[in-house]
């Protein structure tokens, strides 16, 4: 039953395989609690290059969301898991576009239009 | 060689892609996988207003004076914490293992619960302060994204009772395994989710 | 007690709408009366409105289309008649008032409840036929879809008799669509029935894309897979990707409208512009939703009917999933004329310049499967050659509105109204019409009326460019869009020119009525004995027409791309990997849909009239259907090897043994 699950690729979250389960989890545990308090020290610090720390906290939250990805949901580009991974992929490739996206596109609006708040201003 | 292994080693000769339709657990878990990140791609709408209109406080508090980051640090290691005891209850859902379940799936409701206490306080107190949602674009962003995790949390917490209510009258059938597997894949999301909300709302504010 | 919810709302003002409701009332009435005296009611609740069967829940799904489309045709009608009479110091008969309610409705009702359910349709009619499976990965959810979608449309038709229905362009922009400028339940009614069907369509992308990613039959690797399901991959993606982002900013909106936030307001530093952004950020992918699946249609209609494979199966794939990516790349040409600036524009002008490339090889290669087949010039092959002319035509418009300069000046005219037209109509509504024909007689067992067929294909598409090649003139000349009325005379005579191309079209659509009625009665003579009345190539026409539940007594084994093709020429290969007939099972029928919907109804009425007792009860009737299903055990029905047997041998004994091919030659 269990290798014919195998045979078939796995479903995301599922790690048959693993026997010491919660070796896992808590590795994981170990890394997230890790970056968690890395990422407080960072946006409160001094000792760091000012307008470097939001790229600081990004590269550590990227960091953090790969640990959840790793060790709780399993997933990584073994063969079985193509299908999962190339998900994960796309809905990356999705968020980074509709964000980024739209943030350098409203800006550029923001810069060029004048605001509705002035707007309104200026009709009075 | 057995007729199992046999049957293995031939089903292993083919291609994954080749071997028809896969078992209704990796259909389900796969599924559900499309689902969440979908719901990735609602929060991003939802990050990138934030992202827009962060700045946009029309006279009145921005993020850096409205967030106590000892309150997020709290809310954070729960919702962290809550994670990894969902995946202990995961473990012993594989194992049927009724005991460990309630243990571990109590305690993840618990700590979820604690999270959400923590939250509604927030939000409580910033409308109490007359810093609610409608006196500008940036807060109706924040009570926007902040609120809607919150609601998925919450969602989150009504189904975890109602699995449990399952496992007590149906037992640990396939049926119930499979969407367990389902919460486990929600609930990690939401603290993948929770990260981002973390860093860019919270430790992001200026 | 009930909210704002009153008398008034009933528009006795208005004799037009009073006169369509008493001939809507009277029309349901007497179907209602008909089914209940011929007792067919528990046929349709057990066979039909609890199905969770991916065919009869496609065929729900173009009935429901094929109804709205005379709906939103009508507000077409009305649109084109009354542009045609208001010239200079005319008004015509429509107020600005109702003009705005038309062709906000008009749009909202073509793509969402027209289009959408056309394309989901077919391709869950065929997508779980042609993979060679039994049914989509969700069959539930499949039926949830299906009723979510209904439940929309019984909002926007609420929409019309009590109430009014949104003025704002079926985008419904702010400000204009906040609060303040829109207080009435108009933009209500659009967005909670756009909510309520969002949520259908995008548990129906997850639904086709993890069918066709982790269901396909033995040997059927990606690569083996017909166009058809590539293209509806590719589409479903989109759904999945893009539907969450309509959601979120309709969600937005609703905020703004109910609980006073300001995502889009004019003051308190609301963004409307943020908005639009989002908004077309969901509405560019959505158009390559439609058309995707349209084009794996085409393909397959191409590949039966010229009697080859189709050519450049593999540049065909390719394409399909460039265009997936890219369509995401390009959204900001919606909005050239926004002042994002000239480095933005260029960036995006140029991703939409570049994205029609992939179609145009698409286009080479059905040009390339004809040359040198023996091309049958049957109904669906006409539908093709009008689609390559027509969206060719309306592929090269929209390269022209790719040049931010050229879109400054043509940006909302009349221009633009034709080129969407053209592709929408020349791509999706050709694709549709070539589809139904292809497989209708896979579902119901008897094809359609040919020279019908033919005559509506013509209807179609003269009516298409008598009706829209004016408006590319006339946009050139500067008229705008959604004028309900025009100062300059000599705009007139083009705009009756395209309300006699309106007229023509609604012969075509009258003639599809008629094409259905005449076919029904004719069947016995047009009967598909064998499944394969085409001589077609993919693994649908393996069954019978119309298929049993089930699909496939036996699990079919792939070895190549057009699998049906290689069975007929050689013979179906090695058995022994699959035992010849098995018990299998299928899954029961269910009313959780139908209630859910019902409920979504109560709840979408409630939230619109803000009537907070009937919302409530919306939600826990909605959360204890939901309940009640999460517990139930009894899911499937199981038929037993015996009963395959029979089965199989029952049909084998009717069918014909030649395979009959329906073709006339064109002379």
């Amino acid at each position: 039953m269990d290798a014919q699950v195998q045979a078939q690729g796995r479903g995301p979250g599922v790690d048959p395989a693993d026997v010491h389960g919660r070796r896992s989890y808590l590795i994981g545990l170990a890394y997230a609690v890790g970056l968690t308090l890395a990422s407080f020290w960072a946006a409160t610090t001094s000792d760091v290059y000012a307008p470097a720390v939001p790229v600081l906290l990004a590269a550590l939250a990227i960091a953090q969301m790969g640990v959840h990805v790793t060790f709780f949901l399993h997933i990584s580009s073994a063969p079985d898991q193509t299908n999962n991974f190339l998900a994960l992929e796309f809905g990356i490739f999705i968020t980074g576009l509709v964000i980024f996206g739209s943030m350098m596109i409203m800006a550029n609006l923001n810069h060029n239009m004048v605001s509705m708040d002035q707007l309104m201003q200026m009709q009075r | 060689m057995s007729t199992a292994e046999e049957a293995i080693r031939r089903m292993t000769d083919i291609p994954l892609s080749m071997r028809g339709p896969a078992p209704a657990r990796v259909i389900a878990g796969f599924g559900f996988w499309l689902f969440l990140l979908s719901d990735v791609i609602l929060f991003s709408a939802l990050f990138s207003a934030y992202a827009v209109l962060s700045g946009a406080t029309a006279g009145g508090p921005s993020g850096a004076e409205l967030f106590d980051k000892g309150h997020v640090f709290q809310e954070t290691m729960c919702l962290l914490a809550s994670s990894v005891t969902c995946g202990f209850g995961l473990l012993a859902v594989q194992k049927a293992d009724s005991r460990g379940m309630y243990l571990w799936m109590g305690v993840t409701f618990l700590l979820g619960l604690c999270f959400l206490t923590l939250e509604t306080g927030e939000f409580g107190a910033m409308v109490a302060a007359g810093h609610g949602p409608s006196r500008s674009a940036f807060l109706s962003s924040f009570f926007a994204l902040v609120g809607t995790h919150g609601l998925h949390v919450s969602m989150g917490l009504i189904w975890l009772i109602v699995m449990l209510l399952q496992v007590k009258t149906l037992g640990f059938r396939p049926m119930v395994q499979r969407r367990f597997f389902c919460f486990a894949l929600f609930w990690h999301a939401l603290d993948i989710v929770w990260v981002g909300v973390l860093t860019i709302v919270y430790l992001g504010a200026r | 007690m009930f909210g704002r919810l009153s008398l008034a709302a009933i528009p006795y003002d208005q004799p037009i709408i009073i006169g369509v409701g008493a001939v809507l009332a009277i029309g349901i009435l007497s179907v209602l009366t008909l089914v209940t005296v011929k007792g067919w009611w528990p046929y349709l609740w057990r066979e039909w409105i609890t199905s969770v069967d991916h065919k009869r829940i496609g065929v729900m799904y173009v009935v429901l289309a094929l109804v709205m489309l005379v709906r939103g045709f009508s507000d077409a009608l009305m649109m084109r008649s009354q542009q045609a009479l208001a010239a200079g110091h005319a008004v015509g008969y429509l107020p600005p008032e109702h003009y705005d309610q038309i062709f906000s409705a008009h749009g909202t009702i073509m793509i969402f409840f027209v289009a959408m359910p056309f394309v989901i349709g077919l391709m869950n009619f065929a997508v779980p036929l042609q993979l060679g499976v039994r049914d989509v990965a969700f069959p539930v959810l499949n039926s949830v879809s299906f009723w979510l979608t209904a439940a929309g449309v019984l909002l926007v038709n609420l929409s019309l008799f009590v109430g009014e229905f949104a003025r704002t362009g079926w985008l419904a922009y702010p400000p204009l669509s906040e609060l303040s400028y829109s207080p009435g339940v108009g933009v209500d009614y659009y967005l909670w029935s756009l909510q309520i069907s969002g949520l259908g369509t995008l548990l129906s992308g997850i639904n086709l894309t993890t069918t066709i990613l982790k269901m396909r039959a033995p040997g059927m690797g990606y690569a083996r897979m017909p166009v058809f399901c590539w293209t509806s991959l590719a589409s479903n993606l989109l759904i999945v990707a893009s539907f969450p982002v309509l959601t979120a900013t309709f969600g937005m909106l609703l905020l703004d409208r109910y609980c006073g936030f300001h995502f889009f307001t004019n003051d308190l530093g609301g963004n409307p512009m943020m908005y639009i952004n989002l908004i077309w950020i969901w509405g560019h992918p959505e158009v390559y939703i439609l058309i995707l699946p349209m084009f794996g249609v085409f393909s397959e209609v191409v590949a039966t009917f010229s009697g080859k494979p189709l050519f450049g199966y593999r540049s065909m794939v390719l394409a399909t999933m460039v265009i997936c990516a890219l369509s995401f790349m390009v959204w900001l040409h919606h909005f050239f004329t926004m002042g994002a600036g000239a480095n933005v524009n260029a960036f995006f002008g140029v991703m939409t310049m570049i994205i029609s490339i992939p179609t145009g090889v698409k286009v080479f290669n059905w040009l390339f499967t004809m040359y040198g087949g023996r091309v049958r010039f049957t109904v669906p092959i006409y539908w093709t050659l009008g689609f390559i002319v027509t969206f060719v035509i309306g592929g090269m418009t929209g390269v022209l509105l790719a040049i931010p300069p050229a879109d400054f000046v043509l940006h909302n005219s009349l221009f633009l109204i034709a080129h969407f037209h053209n592709v929408a109509i020349g791509g999706v509504v050709f694709g549709v019409m070539a589809g139904i024909t292809y497989w209708f007689p896979k579902a119901f067992g008897f094809t359609l009326n040919e020279r019908i067929g033919k005559s509506i294909f013509w209807c179609w598409f003269l009516g298409f460019y008598l009706a829209f090649m004016p408006l590319y003139a006339l946009g050139l000349m500067g008229a705008t869009r959604r004028m309900q009325h025009y100062a300059n005379p000599h705009w007139q005579p083009l705009m009756i020119v395209a309300l006699i191309g309106a007229v023509l079209i609604l012969f075509g659509i009258a003639l599809t009525i008629v094409q259905i009625a005449v076919s029904v009665r004719e069947r016995h003579a047009h009967r598909d004995g064998t499944g394969d009345p085409w001589d077609a190539r993919t693994l649908e026409w393996s069954t019978r027409s119309p298929p049993p539940a089930w699909n496939f007594s036996e699990v079919p084994v792939v070895d190549g791309i057009d699998a049906f093709w290689s069975f007929k020429k050689q013979g179906s290969p090695r058995r022994d990997l699959q035992e010849a007939l098995m018990d299998l099972h299928v899954p029961r029928n269910t009313p959780i849909g139908f209630f859910l919907a019902f409920f979504a109804v109560v709840l979408g009425f409630a939230l619109i009239w803000r009537i907070e007792w009937l919302a409530a009860l919306g939600i826990l009737g909605a959360v204890a259907i939901i309940l009640k299903e999460a517990w139930r055990t009894d899911r499937h029905v199981e038929i037993t090897a015996e009963e395959l047997a029979a089965f199989e041998k029952a049909h084998a004994a009717m069918s014909v043994k030649h395979v009959h091919i329906v073709a006339e030659v064109e002379s």
